[in-house]
Parts: C-alpha cells; sequence; structure tokens
C-alpha cells in the first residue's frame, strides 16, 4: 500500500511499479486531469492547497479500507498539491488484483472516497484573469451511486 | 484556555488568515468556535455550520475541546 501527497508532476509509470507483482492478473489504473472548460468557463490552470497533514492521514486510511475491499495490498494513490497546467495529471489510482473486478472495485473507491473526505481544495483560473474557490460537484459520484444500486437515470 | 484555529481556502480568504489562536473558556465545543470565528470575517462567506476537524479528525459541533487542540474549519472538499 502506498499513498503520498505531492508537489511533483505525477509519474503513472512509478505508481503503477508499485503494485505490480506476478500474481496478478489485472492493474487498474485512473488518472485525474485538469479539464479546459469547467461549468462553461475556460480554464487556463489550476491550483491545488491541503490540510496537508490531515489529508495524508486520511488519503492512507481510504488505501487501507481500499485494499480490505479488495483482499489486495496492492493499492497506490499519489495527489499533487500546487499550480498545474490544462491537461496535467493532478491524481493516480492504481489497484493490482489477480483479476479484473475487484481492482476495478478498488480503484473506483479510493477516487470516490477521495472526493468525499480528503480536504483538498482547488482554485481555478480562468482566461479572462479571474480565480475561483471551486464547490464540488457530485455528477460523477451520483452516477457512481446508481451503477451499485443498479439504478439509472 | 488557549485552541488553534486553521482556515483553508475560501474560509481563509474571508477571514484573511489560515491560522488564529483564540482563548476559549473551558469545556468550550466545536460551535463554540466557530462562532467566534464568524465574528472575526466577512460571515456571510462562513456558513453557520462548517465541516470541523479537530486535531485532524472530522468532528461533531458539540466536540468538547481541550487546552492545544487544533480545530480546522473545512470548506467543502475539491480534491481530485
Amino acid at each position: 500500500m502506498y499513498s503520498a501527497i505531492v508537489e511533483r508532476p505525477i509519474d503513472s509509470n512509478s505508481i503503477i511499479e508499485r503494485v505490480s507483482r506476478g500474481s496478478n492478473g489485472a492493474v487498474v489504473l485512473f488518472l485525474g486531469t485538469v479539464r479546459e472548460v469547467n461549468d462553461g468557463r475556460e480554464v487556463t490552470g489550476i491550483e491545488y492547497t491541503a490540510y496537508r497533514s490531515m489529508a495524508a492521514r486520511v488519503l492512507s486510511t481510504i488505501v487501507e479500507e481500499a485494499a480490505a475491499l479488495a483482499d489486495s495490498n496492492d493499492v497506490a494513490v499519489e495527489h499533487r498539491l500546487g499550480e498545474l497546467e490544462v491537461g496535467e495529471c493532478s491524481v493516480a489510482v492504481a489497484v493490482a488484483h489477480p483479476h479484473r473486478t475487484r481492482a476495478f472495485e478498488a480503484a473506483r473507491y479510493v477516487i470516490e472516497e477521495l472526493k468525499q473526505r480528503v480536504p483538498i481544495w482547488k482554485r481555478e483560473h480562468y482566461v479572462d484573469g479571474t480565480r475561483e474557490w471551486v464547490r464540488p460537484t457530485s455528477h460523477d459520484a451520483n452516477d457512481f451511486v446508481d451503477a451499485r444500486e443498479g439504478g439509472g437515470r | 484556555m488557549t485552541v488553534t484555529v486553521l482556515l483553508f481556502a475560501s474560509y481563509a480568504d474571508a477571514v484573511g488568515r489560515s491560522e488564529i489562536e483564540i482563548d476559549v473558556e473551558f469545556g468550550a465545543t466545536v460551535k463554540d468556535v466557530i462562532e467566534h470565528v464568524r465574528k472575526l470575517g466577512d460571515a456571510t462567506r462562513l456558513p453557520e455550520a462548517p465541516m470541523v476537524a479537530v486535531n485532524e479528525q472530522y468532528a461533531s459541533r458539540d466536540h468538547e475541546l481541550r487546552a492545544g487542540d487544533e480545530v480546522a474549519l473545512i470548506p467543502p472538499v475539491a480534491g481530485g
């Protein structure tokens, strides 16, 4: 298991290497990247800040929970802080398991719980020079709940 | 007794500071700290019931504080 808050570019290969081993038949990698348009406004970059010590602690707890869920210790996550440009990676999650289903489930668990619980904030910088703290949206999370409950809209 | 209040992101902007030492009465709760901090800044931008962590653990409004506690007011989180 591995979790870290970093202030340098995320190397997705190094995250994959942390979970790869011969007994695993599946590796799921999720990358969150900076989107160029949010709520119809053109974004030039995002600044991430955190309550760093608590963020590291909560992230570590989530990884432990995901490992229990997947019955695999091969769970890794990194979240980046600082100034990121459009297209750069802000978060990487990798989970490996002998079989793909558990790997997908645990990777999804890590990113959804991260978004709900880890004290990290982002301020978007817009083309017109203004900056705003982002209010969290729940579109993707709601889709996740619907999928788990067998629902859909 | 003294507690340390940490403010982040939009809450830090609202109060104009990211860390404050405040004196509260013995037996004070999270709710008392929130009321104190809302008087310092632009209260319209600090909700009545923000998420709070005490010593890095999420805590309820009636959580009783001890001297030296670190009380963090947590804006809606937006990682990922």
